[in-house]
């Protein structure tokens, strides 16, 4: 499965980072997002939410950054 | 959607920030850089172009002097950086970085102006836009006078133009008007009928200076007092004065020295603001490595950035 990597990238670059690599899936596809604490983890799975795509989960790493899993779903 | 046509993206464009995700899908707010509020008539114009053409129905004047275009779909970032580019308007700054300045419109027309703000904003904006601070934003604001329109204290360094008032008692008339304008009563006229002047309740404002009909008034010094570590929101607190006097051709220098100072005793701290920095260390810290490089300007002594309780008044 596909990993995309924003540690250590801000808003909102890391956000848009996210909606390039999805479109290279098909809906129902899943991958990983890496994640920084702070600003990234509160803003981008929020707004990945509301674009419809589904979050499966969600967790803080030993190393401090957060895992992203989700599924594509756009209409 | 494999088929579709990739979208093209230039990252450089996002790195100081100023585009802030909106609630709606794919929706973006893109925030231009105004600094000091100075827009000109053409800019104006092709902003008004580039929000039509990209935007939704309106642009949204923000507090902080700037236009905001408002419903702009990511995938036009790069058409409407570089359509905007043609008027030379530039994009902001959001996040842990010095944000673009707001100033009052200072001197050139306004006639309580003491010193030239917008050129401050500018060279500010020019200098150190966007600058990371590693912690936290850091907003810089001008005032034009004592009066503080842009209520400057409650930005991370605010300035203020001041004169500090020198008289020449051989030229006074006697009229008695400066110590009637000064509202402060540092002027109060003596049993001589000639004004005396105490230092301490002085705030610098300049107005015996520009009422006393004979000149006797005039300015011993000019440039402006500097307020750090103020800020608003959920926890306010209102800078407290640092530096009084200090020439307008250092203030990119001094704000330079206090983002030092803020990123190394911020080091490891994470998400702090300068003012609570500033209480967390004591300002006797800030005050000495000010004072190594503006020596002239920076006051012997000053308190902590002043907390304001706004919680008071819950009912129970
Ligand atoms: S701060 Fe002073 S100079 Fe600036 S707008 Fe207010 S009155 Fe005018
Ligand atoms: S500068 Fe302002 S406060 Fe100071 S003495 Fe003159 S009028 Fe009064
Ligand atoms: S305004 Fe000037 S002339 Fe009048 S009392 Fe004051 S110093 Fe003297």
């Amino acid at each position: 499965m596909q990993v995309i990597d924003l540690r250590g990238v801000s808003c909102p670059t890391n956000f848009v980072k996210v909606k390039l690599a999805l479109e290279e899936l098909e809906n129902g596809d899943q991958t990983t997002i890496l994640l920084d604490d702070g600003e990234a983890v509160k803003n981008v799975p929020r707004s990945l939410k509301a674009e419809g795509h589904k979050l499966l989960a969600l967790k803080q790493a030993e190393e401090g950054h957060y895992v992203l899993e989700l599924e594509k779903f756009e209409e | 959607m494999s088929d579709a046509k990739q979208t093209k993206i230039d990252l450089s464009n996002l790195k100081a920030g100023g585009f802030i995700k909106e609630r709606g899908k794919d929706l973006f707010t893109v925030r231009l850089r105004v600094p000091g509020g100075r827009m000109s008539i053409s800019r104006l114009k092709k902003i008004a172009e580039v929000a039509d053409r990209f935007g939704g129905e309106f642009v949204h004047l923000s507090v902080r002097q700037s236009i905001e275009l408002i419903n702009i779909n990511f995938r036009d970032f790069d058409a409407v950086v570089e359509e905007l580019g043609e008027s030379s308007q530039k994009v902001a700054s959001c996040g842990a970085r010095v944000r673009v300045p707001v100033a009052c419109g200072g001197c050139e027309y306004n006639p309580n102006g003491l010193i030239d703000t917008q050129k401050s904003a500018l060279e500010v904006d020019e200098k150190l836009f966007g600058t990371p601070t590693g912690h936290h934003k850091f907003k810089v604001a001008f005032a034009g006078c004592p009066f503080d329109c842009p209520k400057s204290a409650t930005n991370d360094i605010g300035f203020q133009g001041a004169v500090y008032p020198e008289l020449d008692i051989s030229a006074c008339i006697s009229c008695g008007l400066c110590a009637k304008n000064c509202v402060p009563k540092a002027i109060v006229m003596g049993d001589d009928n000639k004004p005396v002047f105490s230092n301490d309740p002085c705030i610098w404002c300049g107005d015996c200076v520009k009422v006393c009909p004979t000149g006797a008034w005039s300015e011993k010094r000019r440039g402006y007092t500097a307020r750090i570590g103020g800020k608003w929101g959920r926890n306010p607190l209102v800078g407290t004065l640092f530096a009084t006097f200090l020439p307008e051709g250092q203030v990119v220098p001094f704000i330079s020295s206090v983002l030092e100072w803020y990123k190394s005793k911020a080091e490891g701290k994470g998400r702090v603001r300068l003012g609570d920095t500033i209480i967390a260390e004591g300002p006797d810290s800030l005050l000495g490595h000010l004072r190594q490089q503006f020596p002239e300007s920076i006051v012997n002594a000053t308190i902590p950035p002043q907390v304001i309780v706004t919680q008071i008044g819950i009912s129970k």
